[in-house]
C-alpha cells in the first residue's frame, strides 16, 4: 500500500512536471534566455566569492580552489533538490487561495502535486553552473583519491539534494500551519546553501554545533567534504562522520514526511 | 473485499450523512494582547440522504456551512463528528480511493492548464485517472459535442472566455464517468448562452449517465431548471429539504415585474400584484413567485402606457430570509 | 496627489496586517546576517580596511543591507509578482485603460510598502545585529535624517528597476524567471553579498556607477558617514539620476505595453 503511493506519487509527480515542461516549450525564447540567465546570474555568486580571493590568499585557512569546492558541492545538492521540489515555498499562497482544495480532489498524493506545482526547466541553469564550478575546482585541487574518498563524492551530492529536499517539504508543511511564513524556509536552504559555501573555520563554534547536531546541514557538504579534502573537523569529530550522511538525509526525510502528514492533516480539520 | 457500500440497503443511497458537525477553532484579537478561542460550528449536525441519480440543489446564504459540507463530502475537510459515506466510502480516510469515483468543478477555480491547450488538460485527466482508452475517448467526444468543444481543443485555454473555460472544467470533471459530481457556483459570472448550455448538458448527464449531481448555486433559476429536490442550510443546520415547490411556497417568496411607462404616473393597480416602488415613470409590481406573469403584463398593457418591462427573479438570498423568516414567524404566533 | 497619498497608506496598511509573514522576513534577515557577518568577520580579519572600511564598519554594512533588503526589495517582491500575475492574466488591460497613471499608482504603493516594512523588517535584525557585534552608528544625529532620504530615493529606484522587469513579461513570458534573474544581478551589483568598494579595478567603477549601487551601496555609505558635505550631495544627486532615468524609461515601456495591447486585444 505505502509502496503503491510512492510509486502513483512519482509517477503524478512525471505526469505534472511533463505538463510544465510543456507550458514552457510554449514559449521557447523565453525558456532559452532565461535558462541562460539563470546560469550566468547564480554565476555571479562564485564570482563574489572569487572577488574576495583577490584582496586575499586564504579564508580561514582555506584556498581559493578548496572553497570552490565547497561552493560546487553544496550548490549542486542544492540544485538538485531546487530542480526537484523548489516550489515548496508557494504551499502557503495556495492555501490562502483556496487552490489546494482543487489538489486535494485528484487521485494523486498531494505531495506530489504540490512539489510538481510550477516546475521550471530553467533551474537546470543553476546545476550547471554549481556543476562548472564543481569541476573547476577538482581539476585544480590535488586530491588523495582513494577508493573511500571516490566513493564519498557521489554520496555526498546526493544525501545533500536529500537533506535541502527534506528542508525544502518541512518548509512546505511549516505552511499548512503558518500559510504567510513561505521565508523561514529560504533561512534554511537558501541560508543554508550561503553558509556552506565558505569553510565551517569561518564560524563560530556554536553555530557549527547548531549545523551538525540540531539541522544537520554540515552533512551536506562540511563534513564528507573535509574528508576528502583532507582536513581535520573543527568540532574535532571523527574522519569516518562523512559517510553517516546518507543516514542523516534519510532521518531527515522521515521527520520531513512526519512533519508533512500532520501538516496536511492540520490543514484537513481547520481548512486554512 | 468492500465493506459497507451500501449493498443490501432497500435505496440505494449514494450520499449518506447521519448527524455530521464541523466545529471550527476561532483564535480572535480580543484586547492588545489576548486572544480569545471561540468555537464555531460551521455545520452543526446535518442528516440527508442522496438517492444514485439524484439531481439536488444545496443552497442558502454565505457562511451557512455549504462549502464546508462539500469539502467533507470529498475528504478536503475531516468532520469533527457524525457519519459520512460516499459510494459506501468514508472520504477523510479514503480521500485518493473516493476521488476516482467523484467529480469536482470548483465555480471560479479553474484546474485546467492555463498556457496549454485544452486537449493536453484532458490528456493528464486521462492519465491521473488512469481512465481506459476507449472509456476516454467516448466520454471526451460526448462532451465536445454536448459542450460545443471542438473549436476550442486546440486552443491555450487562457484565450477561453469564462464560460468557455466553465464548459471545458466541467468535461474535464466528466471524463473519467464519476459517480456523482458536485457543483460549485457552476454559472457564476457566465453569459446567458453560455448559462444555457451548462444547465443543458448536465440535465443531459444526469438523465442518461445517472451520474448523481450535487450543486450549490446562487442562480435560483438554476435549481429551477436542473432539481426536483433542494436542500436548504442556514447557520450549519438543515432547514428545507424537499421540492422546489415547497420552498416557494414556505417562503412566500415574489417575483417583480418592472415596467417602464410613458411618463410618472400614480402607482399602478393590478390584481394579483401590488406596487412596491416608484421611481419616475418606472414601477415595480411585486406577486407571487409561483403565479404566471402573463396576466398582471396583459392587465398593465391594458390599462398603462407601457413601454418597456423585465421580470426579475427572486434572489436566492431574499427566497431563504423569507423562508427562515416566515418559520419563525408561525413559530412565534403557535407558542 | 490625495489618491495617490491614500493609495501609500494603504499600501503600508496592507503589509502591516501581514504580522507572520513580517516576523518570518525578520527572522531569515537575521539568520543571512549572522552566516554574512562571520564570513565579513574573517575577510576582514585577513585584510583589515579592505575598500576602506574597519571591522565595525563592515558588520554595520552587513546588517543595514538586511535591514533594507525587504524595503528597498533588492530580491523583489512587494508589487512585482502582483503586476506580473495580473500581465499573465491579462487583467492588465484594464488597469492600462484606468483613467490613473499605473506607474504612479504602483510606486504610490510601494512607498506605503516600503516605509512598512523599513520598520516592521528594518528595526529587529539592527538592533540584533547591533546587540552582537560591535557596529558603527551614526556619530551626528543629521546623519539619520540624511539616511532616511537616501533610503527614500533607494526605494524609487528599487522599484523603477522592477517595473522595468515587470513589464518585460510582456515579451519574455517568464515573469518568475525575470524576477529572480533581476533578483541575482541586484544582490551583486548593490554590494548585497559583497560592498562595491572591495571590487577590484575597472570591474569596482563599473558597478559604482550602475544603478544598483544607488539601492544600497549608497545608503550604507551615508549612514557610514562616508559620505560627507559635497559628497552627500553627489550621493543624492546620483540616486535621483537614475531614479528619474529608470523612471522615464518604465513609462517608455508603459506606453510600448499600452500599445501591444491594443494590437492584441491582451
Amino acid at each position: 500500500m505505502a509502496e503503491s503511493a510512492v510509486a502513483n506519487g512519482l509517477r503524478a509527480y512525471g505526469l505534472i512536471v511533463g505538463m510544465w515542461v510543456r507550458s514552457t516549450m510554449a514559449y521557447r525564447t523565453s525558456f532559452l534566455i532565461m535558462t541562460l540567465g539563470n546560469f550566468l546570474a547564480t554565476g555571479l555568486d562564485f564570482v563574489t566569492i572569487a572577488l574576495m580571493f583577490t584582496h586575499i590568499g586564504e579564508l580561514g585557512g582555506f584556498t581559493l580552489d578548496e572553497v570552490a569546492f565547497l561552493y560546487g558541492t553544496t550548490s549542486v545538492a542544492f540544485g538538485l533538490a531546487d530542480l526537484v521540489l523548489g516550489t515548496m515555498g508557494r504551499l502557503g499562497r495556495r492555501v490562502r487561495d483556496g487552490t489546494m482544495d482543487t489538489l486535494l480532489v485528484r487521485p494523486v498524493p498531494i505531495l506530489a502535486q504540490v512539489a510538481a506545482d510550477r516546475f521550471a526547466l530553467r533551474r537546470l541553469g543553476r546545476i550547471t553552473q554549481a556543476a562548472v564550478v564543481l569541476g573547476w575546482s577538482l581539476a585544480r585541487l590535488d586530491i588523495d583519491w582513494t577508493v573511500d574518498r571516490a566513493l564519498l563524492m557521489p554520496v555526498m551530492l546526493l544525501s545533500g539534494g536529500a537533506i535541502f529536499g527534506a528542508l525544502f517539504v518541512l518548509g512546505g508543511a511549516f505552511q499548512f500551519w503558518a500559510k504567510d511564513a513561505s521565508e523561514v524556509q529560504s533561512a534554511f536552504t537558501f541560508g543554508g546553501t550561503t553558509l556552506l559555501e565558505y569553510p565551517p573555520t569561518v564560524f563560530g563554534k556554536e553555530l557549527l554545533r547548531g549545523v551538525t547536531f540540531v539541522i544537520p546541514l554540515a552533512f551536506v557538504n562540511w563534513l564528507p567534504a573535509l574528508h576528502i579534502l583532507g582536513r581535520p573537523d573543527p568540532l574535532g569529530l571523527p574522519a569516518w562522520i562523512g559517510f553517516a550522511a546518507p543516514l542523516v538525509a534519510g532521518g531527515c526525510c522521515a521527520v520531513a514526511g512526519l512533519a508533512w502528514r500532520a501538516g496536511l492533516r492540520a490543514y484537513q480539520s481547520t481548512g486554512s | 473485499m468492500a465493506v459497507g457500500n451500501g449493498m443490501g440497503s432497500a435505496v440505494d443511497d449514494l450520499i449518506e450523512l447521519d448527524g455530521v458537525e464541523k466545529v471550527f477553532q476561532v483564535r480572535r484579537k480580543a484586547g492588545l494582547m489576548r486572544r480569545e478561542r471561540r468555537e464555531v460550528r460551521a455545520v452543526d449536525g446535518i442528516s440527508f440522504r442522496v438517492p444514485r441519480g439524484e439531481m439536488v440543489g444545496y443552497i442558502g446564504p454565505n457562511g451557512a456551512g455549504k462549502s464546508t459540507t462539500i469539502k467533507m463530502l470529498t475528504g478536503i475537510l475531516v468532520p469533527s463528528g457524525g457519519r459520512l459515506r460516499v459510494a459506501g466510502i468514508d472520504p477523510a480516510r479514503e480521500r485518493t480511493r473516493l476521488a476516482r469515483r467523484i467529480g469536482v468543478v470548483f465555480g471560479q477555480r479553474t484546474t485546467l492548464w492555463w498556457d496549454l491547450p485544452l486537449r493536453d488538460s484532458y490528456a493528464l485527466v486521462r492519465r491521473m485517472y488512469r481512465i481506459p482508452d476507449d472509456r476516454y475517448r467516448h466520454n471526451l467526444d460526448r462532451c465536445v459535442e454536448l459542450l460545443n468543444l471542438g473549436a476550442l481543443l486546440d486552443v491555450p485555454v487562457r484565450q477561453l472566455s469564462l464560460g468557455q473555460r466553465m464548459r471545458g472544467d466541467i468535461a474535464a470533471a466528466l471524463l473519467h464517468d464519476p459517480e456523482v459530481l458536485y457543483l460549485d457556483e457552476p454559472t457564476i459570472g457566465l453569459d446567458v448562452v453560455s448559462k444555457a448550455k451548462v444547465r443543458e448538458f448536465l440535465r443531459d448527464v444526469n438523465a442518461e449517465q445517472g451520474t448523481t449531481v450535487l450543486l450549490t448555486t446562487h442562480d435560483l433559476t438554476d435549481i429551477e431548471l436542473l432539481c426536483k429536490r433542494v436542500m436548504v442550510i442556514d447557520h450549519g443546520r438543515l432547514v428545507y429539504d424537499g421540492g422546489l415547490d415547497g420552498l416557494h411556497a414556505v417562503g412566500e417568496s415574489e417575483r417583480t415585474l418592472v415596467v417602464d411607462l410613458e411618463r410618472e404616473l400614480p402607482p399602478i393597480e393590478v390584481p394579483g400584484a401590488r406596487t412596491v416602488r416608484v421611481e419616475g415613470p418606472r414601477q415595480w409590481l411585486a406577486f407571487p413567485a409561483n403565479s404566471s406573469a402573463a396576466p398582471i403584463v396583459a392587465a398593465v398593457a391594458d390599462g398603462w402606457p407601457l413601454v418597456d418591462l423585465s421580470v426579475r427573479e427572486p434572489e436566492i438570498e431574499d427566497v431563504i430570509a423569507r423562508m427562515l423568516h416566515g418559520a419563525e414567524d408561525r413559530a412565534g404566533r403557535t407558542s | 496627489m490625495r489618491l495617490y497619498t491614500a493609495v501609500a497608506v494603504s499600501g503600508f496598511k496592507r503589509y502591516a496586517t501581514y504580522r507572520v509573514a513580517t516576523v518570518a522576513g525578520v527572522f531569515t534577515n537575521t539568520v543571512f546576517g549572522f552566516i554574512l557577518a562571520y564570513t565579513y568577520t574573517a575577510l576582514w580579519n585577513e585584510r583589515p580596511h579592505l575598500g576602506g572600511y574597519d571591522h565595525a564598519q563592515a558588520l554595520t554594512f552587513v546588517w543595514l543591507g538586511q535591514a533594507l533588503l525587504a524595503a528597498i526589495g533588492l530580491l523583489g517582491g512587494g508589487f512585482e509578482e502582483e503586476l506580473q500575475e495580473r500581465i499573465r492574466s491579462g487583467d492588465i488591460a484594464v488597469d492600462l485603460y484606468r483613467p490613473v497613471d499605473l506607474q504612479t499608482w504602483w510606486l504610490a504603493t510601494e512607498l506605503g510598502r516600503a516605509l512598512f516594512q523599513l520598520l516592521g523588517r528594518g528595526v529587529v535584525p539592527m538592533a540584533i545585529g547591533a546587540l552582537v557585534f560591535e557596529l558603527r552608528m551614526p556619530a551626528s544625529p543629521l546623519t539619520w535624517l540624511w539616511f532616511l532620504l537616501t533610503v527614500a530615493l533607494a526605494v524609487c529606484v528599487g522599484f523603477a528597476v522592477r517595473y522595468l522587469v515587470s513589464l518585460a513579461s510582456f515579451w519574455l513570458l517568464d515573469g518568475a524567471g525575470l524576477s529572480m534573474l533581476s533578483g541575482l544581478l541586484c544582490l551583486f551589483f548593490s554590494g548585497m553579498i559583497l560592498p562595491l568598494n572591495v571590487f577590484p579595478g575597472q570591474l569596482g567603477e563599473i558597478a559604482r556607477a550602475l544603478p544598483w549601487a544607488a539601492m544600497l551601496q549608497v545608503p550604507a555609505d551615508v549612514f557610514l558617514e562616508e559620505r560627507r558635505g559635497s559628497g552627500l550631495l553627489e550621493a543624492f544627486a546620483f540616486q535621483a539620476g537614475w531614479a528619474v532615468v529608470l523612471l522615464a524609461a518604465g513609462r517608455a515601456l508603459q506606453s510600448a505595453a499600452t500599445r501591444k495591447v491594443v494590437v492584441q486585444g491582451g
